[in-house]
């Protein structure tokens, strides 16, 4: 203790300075942290971070191009394309000699499919002209101009050529440019014809959807919270299980139970048909379209809504609300003044909770929302599995991922990601 | 625990609200036998009447309710055969426990004394409004459970269920389910992946928890994000990036990598729940135990894990039932050895029509119910243990 | 920490070091569709073959996503299954993009019981080098008997037709064969249909004769919609494939009745992935010439209302093995059913399916 009288820095027991010593008890700590947290993050990092970002990755990459015409690549970029002409027999000529080698490793087909994509009927001519230049010699057959104009004279097309040149570059922005409906015309983006806009329908319907899905939530939800928070905790904890039964049925089960209760020879139309509520020749629709989605998916996506809701409702002192009663403050402004700014929080997790589980769903949907009742989910399903286009399919996903990725830093600002409670 | 003293209701009172449910419900039922304005007169008179007889012999009260009741269902057999007299039977037993509530007051005993009749009033709308958005959760799964009985393969209620016809009813979904070698193996897959990947995100994620609730963590929000990202990354993103760069690294249609992507995706609710309980955590229990010579990994499972296991066991449920419910990934990642329930029932639901899916589902409700009935009790365990309630 | 840096290790070294898939000698994986058709496989290929050869068989029923996981796999260079059934249009698509094997057919395939080599046997079904067909399908109309009066439906222009007709119907949600039968309805003849359709103004034409419709139709994606969507009265008629039909009639007793006209034929059969260990695929190749041979063509009809596709299979096929109904005249290709039919145009459709398919989904969403 007589140290302290002295000058100079603090000292620690073992005679480091008391502030080096602190430190490196911080920085201790702050090791031990990350050991604790780095074979997580790292597994996350591999397992789900990489791959993501590995899918991303299509929405951009057009590689396919450059590496299987790679000599007709150089070839035409010197050609232009407004000049309305076919570009000349030297394009041609890099064109066979890219093609004698693509057809021996089976490629051009699936350049055909890629480039089908952009322009309707690449495919078979890429198809068709393999066959024919299977047989080709390189030195004997040339000039080629004429023969590929023979197999098919959409080589003499200059939007052929130009597709071809458009999407030489290895990297390109024509997938996105195609989910946001337009695409890569002779002078720069241009909106697609009116006939193949969809995908900015289908965001919007997504968002617009979700809203009234995490409205009727709130709407549903908040009684329930209210109720289980007030309860004694037996019944409470009795009344909960009702709550998690339906969240730990399986999500195919619960969809298909919508689809039997929803449907035009339902169980709800047949009990409204026996109670004489509604004519039997006038059964309401309800399923295969936007209804069906919000009602199953609202069911389905309740419980999130409602175990946040909970658990911020249960920290709320009920003495407030008497206390305010007994000043006078009517039911209604009691609870409008002093319980539910309380309860605002809840709200807020429980909603993009809510909202970003609901922007991302596909089964349920794909089950029971018809033609109106899709979400943009279905179409990246759609892409990824049957028509193949993995490329537009990646930016679709990575428009998704933006705006729940907005939502989320929204959410961890507005209410703090520590603050969500499950059960 | 009768917070109010009550006296019995008068007869008109308890006939003019008996009245008003009777109408309710005879609208219903007018409707259904042609005109709904003589169901109202008709159910208005008819539980009126009871109401005003009852209110003055709530001492027979017993009898009266068996009356009621056989009263009902009588009425519904005249009207409609088995099924009416079922519905009847219900609502008579409704209507007999309604009249006494009434007029012996007993909806006033549990309500404070200084409550306005308003209020009261208020009060059973509000449990009415809960009860039914209740029924809106619950309904479809109990829809599921008769169905799953279905003499035929569709899940259609036919006109013998309805009938209560025995011939509609029969147990060979359940037959297929346990006979069924496609169904057989892919219980036995999951019951194979699930735990696996449940321990793998328990394991993981409850380490990482501890050290996420260490006071100072630098870049804990990024930390965070990530950790969490598998819960908010759209599934079909996530199923689909999976599927890319696990079929590049070789692990596309393995076990393993299944596993791997189901413990990914139930990580996030481990971190949520298990640092939703440290938050409660006495630091200072680790540092005494420290104190006392404990080295850490004696401090971690003789001290800290016992306290937090509420958390870590209900983060791990929820682990294993989003490992064990999941079909978008397991379809990409997955293939013909790693076929799981779930995709099983797609497969049902896409393939061939079959309620087999319905006795599946019913089997795991049935399941769910035991393992909500546990961590009901872990839960009051542990609640009683860090004496935080009655319990 | 020790125990950490140990699931660390364990975990990264499991994730970076590419799982070697045990290559077993007495397995092989058939990709296939699942339900009562993979069943039929199973008791018609499947059985037989473990018996004669002991190979074992795991059965995966992802066809539905055979194309983009066979891209995957192949991108991957880690192909793990041996035999894949798929329709024909994809097996021209892997084909094409060199993801499956060529077959000779005469060489690699089991002659007819008379001698006829195998291509002449398959005759014109061989619609690709790298597919070898097994069953004749079709896409046709089922309707409600208890629904439409006392006229049931014989045109396929009577799906079209609202006013004797009134109910939804159940279309398949993708314009392959929807646009046909809606140009067909509106005028065009039969041989025209695929001309009209590469223009523009047809492929108008043919969703503003779909528009007419549009709102009494449920869309459907998969198998078993329409047959639910019959037995439960939702729909009055729909379009699904003929085996889910006739299962639907004679298997379930539905009130469900068949309306051939205009149905759509398309082949389903076999494929070997590319890329495989040559023993794997000498016995995919095995496999192949054992379960394409005359006589289990003709069996697997036994269980399923599928068509054989060899000439020689036709009069060999019996009758139902747990009904005892001839199946003869529940074939798609029965002269009385196959009076009027189409068959799949695959070389349209891999040119046209994705602009066509464009247009059609924004015609939906609107």
């Amino acid at each position: 203790m007589s140290d302290t009288t002295q000058s100079g820095p603090v000292l620690a027991a073992d005679g480091t300075p008391l502030k080096r010593s602190l430190a490196r008890a911080l920085r201790m700590q702050k090791l031990r942290a990350l050991m604790l947290i780095a074979p997580l993050l790292l597994f996350i990092l591999l397992t789900f971070i990489l791959p993501i970002a590995d899918m991303l990755f299509r929405s951009v990459e057009n590689r396919i191009v450059s590496d299987t015409l790679p000599k007709t690549v150089v070839a035409l970029q010197e050609w232009d394309a407004n000049s309305g002409e076919a570009p000349g027999e030297d394009v041609y000529a890099a064109l066979a000699a890219d093609l004698i080698v693509a057809v021996e490793a089976k490629t051009h087909t699936r350049l055909g499919t890629r480039l089908n994509y952009e322009m309707t009927g690449i495919s078979s001519l890429f198809r068709k002209s393999g066959r024919k230049v299977k047989r080709w010699d390189l030195a004997e057959d040339a000039p080629f101009k004429e023969k590929f104009i023979d197999i098919d004279k959409d080589w003499a097309d200059p939007e052929v050529w130009r597709t071809i040149q458009t999407y030489s570059p290895k990297y390109t922005n024509g997938y996105f440019l195609n989910s946001i409906d337009m695409q890569k015309g002779a002078d720069g983006a241009e909106a697609r014809p009116e006939n193949q806009q969809i995908y900015i329908t289908l965001f919007q319907r997504t968002m617009f959807m979700s809203l009234v899905i995490t409205a009727s939530c709130i709407v549903l939800a908040y009684p329930i919270a209210w109720i289980l928070a007030n309860l004694p905790a037996r019944s409470a904890n009795l009344l909960m299980i009702l709550v998690l039964l339906p969240f730990w049925t399986s999500l195919l089960v619960r969809t298909s139970a919508w689809k039997v209760m929803l449907q035009q020879q339902g169980v709800i139309n047949d009990v409204l048909v026996w109670l004489g509520l509604v004519a039997d020749d006038a059964r309401l629709v309800m399923i295969n379209n936007q209804f069906g989605t919000i009602v199953a998916m609202t069911h389905i996506l309740l419980p999130f809504m409602i175990l946040p809701m909970y658990s911020v409702m249960q920290t709320i002192n009920p003495s407030y609300l008497r206390a305010a009663k007994s000043l006078g403050a009517t039911n209604w402004t009691a609870f409008w003044r002093v319980y539910f700014p309380q309860s605002v929080p809840g709200i807020g997790a429980g909603s993009i909770l809510v909202f970003i589980l609901a922007i991302g769903y596909y089964i349920t949907p794909e089950i029971v929302g018809g033609t109106k009742g899709v979400f943009i989910s279905n179409r990246i399903a759609y892409h990824i599995s049957s028509s193949l286009n993995w490329g537009l399919a990646a930016a679709l996903g990575a428009i998704l991922l933006v705006v729940v990725l907005l939502l989320y830093w929204a959410y961890d600002k507005i209410v703090g990601i520590d603050n969500v409670k499950l059960g | 625990m009768a917070l109010t003293p009550v006296t019995p209701q008068t007869p008109g009172f308890t006939a003019a609200v008996a009245a008003g449910a009777g109408a309710f419900f005879g609208l219903f039922v007018g409707t259904a036998q042609a005109t709904g304005l003589i169901g109202i007169l008709i159910g208005a008179a008819l539980l009126g009447a009871l109401g005003f007889v009852f209110a003055g012999m709530t001492d027979k009260e017993k009898p009266l309710r068996w009356a009621t009741f056989a009263l009902f269902v009588v009425l519904g057999y005249i009207l409609g055969g088995l099924p009416e007299a079922v519905l009847g039977g219900l609502f008579g037993w409704f209507a007999g426990w309604f009249i006494f509530w009434l007029a012996t007051s007993r909806y006033r005993q549990h309500l404070a004394p200084y409550l306005t009749p308003g209020q009261v009033l208020w009060h059973y709308t509000f449990r009415v409004i809960c009860g039914v958005i209740f029924v809106f959760l619950i309904t479809p799964i109990l829809v599921v459970m008769p169905l799953s009985f279905n003499a035929e393969d569709f899940f259609t209620f036919t006109p013998e269920m309805l009938r209560f016809d025995p011939a509609g009813y029969s147990l060979k979904h359940y037959q297929d389910f346990f006979t069924n070698d496609d169904w057989q193996q892919a219980l036995w897959n999951s019951i194979k992946i699930a735990p696996m990947a449940t321990l793998l995100s328990v394991s993981f994620g409850t380490l990482a928890a501890i050290g996420l609730s260490q006071p100072h963590v630098p870049f804990r929000r990024a930390i965070m994000a990530i950790l969490i990202s598998p819960m908010i990354v759209p599934l079909i993103i996530s199923a689909a990036g999976m599927y890319f760069f696990y079929s590049r690294i070789g692990m596309q249609g393995t076990y393993f990598g299944v596993v791997l992507a189901h413990a990914a995706l139930g990580i996030p609710f481990v971190i949520i729940t298990v640092t939703a309980t440290l938050v409660g955590f006495d630091r200072s229990l680790t540092r005494a135990a420290a104190n006392m010579g404990a080295d850490p990994i004696t401090t971690f499972f003789r001290v800290q894990m016992p306290l937090i296991l509420p958390g870590v066991i209900s983060g791990g449920l929820f682990a294993f039932i989003t490992s064990f419910d999941e079909v978008v990934v397991v379809l990409f990642v997955g293939s013909a050895g790693q076929k799981t329930l779930p995709w099983q029932m797609f497969t049902g639901l896409r393939e061939q029509i079959s309620p087999t899916i319905l006795a599946v589902a019913t089997i795991l409700v049935a399941i769910s119910i035991c393992l909500l009935t546990v961590l009901e009790l872990l839960r009051r365990r542990s609640e009683r243990l860090r004496g935080m309630s009655p319990g | 920490m020790k125990l950490t840096k140990l699931t660390a290790l364990a975990a990264s070294t499991a994730l970076c070091a590419p799982m070697a898939f045990a290559e077993m000698a007495d397995e092989m994986t058939i990709v296939s569709w699942g339900g009562a058709y993979s069943n039929s496989q199973l008791k018609a290929y499947h059985e037989p073959y473990s018996e004669k050869t002991g190979v074992k068989i795991i059965n995966d029923e992802s066809s539905a996503e055979a194309v983009a996981k066979l891209r995957a796999m192949n991108e991957a260079g880690n192909v793990t299954w041996d035999v894949v059934d798929v329709v024909a249009a994809d097996a021209m698509r892997l084909c094409d993009e060199g993801l499956a094997l060529e077959i000779d057919a005469d060489t690699q395939l089991a002659p007819a019981p008379d001698g006829t080599p195998a291509s002449e046997d398959f005759g014109e079904l061989l619609v690709s080098d790298c597919f070898i067909p097994q069953i004749v399908y079709s896409t046709t109309f089922g309707y409600r008997t208890d629904m439409v009066g006392d006229t049931p439906p014989d045109d396929i222009c009577d799906v079209f037709d609202l006013e004797t007709y009134p109910g939804k119907r159940a279309l398949e949600k993708r314009p392959i064969n929807n646009m046909e039968w809606a140009l067909l309805c509106d005028g065009v003849a039969k041989e025209d249909v695929y001309d009209v359709l590469e223009t523009e103004e047809g492929q108008e034409q043919a969703l503003a004769k779909l528009d007419t419709i549009k709102d009494s139709v449920i869309w459907w994606s998969a198998g078993a919609d329409t047959p639910q969507l019959l037995a439960d009265g939702e729909v009055v008629m729909g379009s699904t494939y003929n085996g889910r039909l006739f299962s639907v009639i004679e298997e379930q007793k539905q009130p469900v009745g068949m309306l051939w006209d205009a149905q759509v034929f398309d082949l389903d059969g076999w494929i070997i992935p590319a890329g495989l260990s040559p023993e794997r695929q000498a016995r995919a190749l095995d496999y192949i010439m054992f379960a394409t041979d005359t006589q289990r063509l003709a069996d697997q009809a036994k269980f399923i209302s599928y068509g054989p596709a060899r000439a020689s299979s036709a009069p060999l096929v019996g009758q139902h093995a747990e009904l005892g109904i001839d199946m003869a005249p529940h074939m798609p290709t029965d002269p009385n059913n196959a009076k009027n039919t189409f068959l799949y145009n695959y070389e349209f459709w891999a040119d046209y399916r994705d602009d066509i398919d464009a247009k059609f989904q924004a015609w939906l969403a609107k």
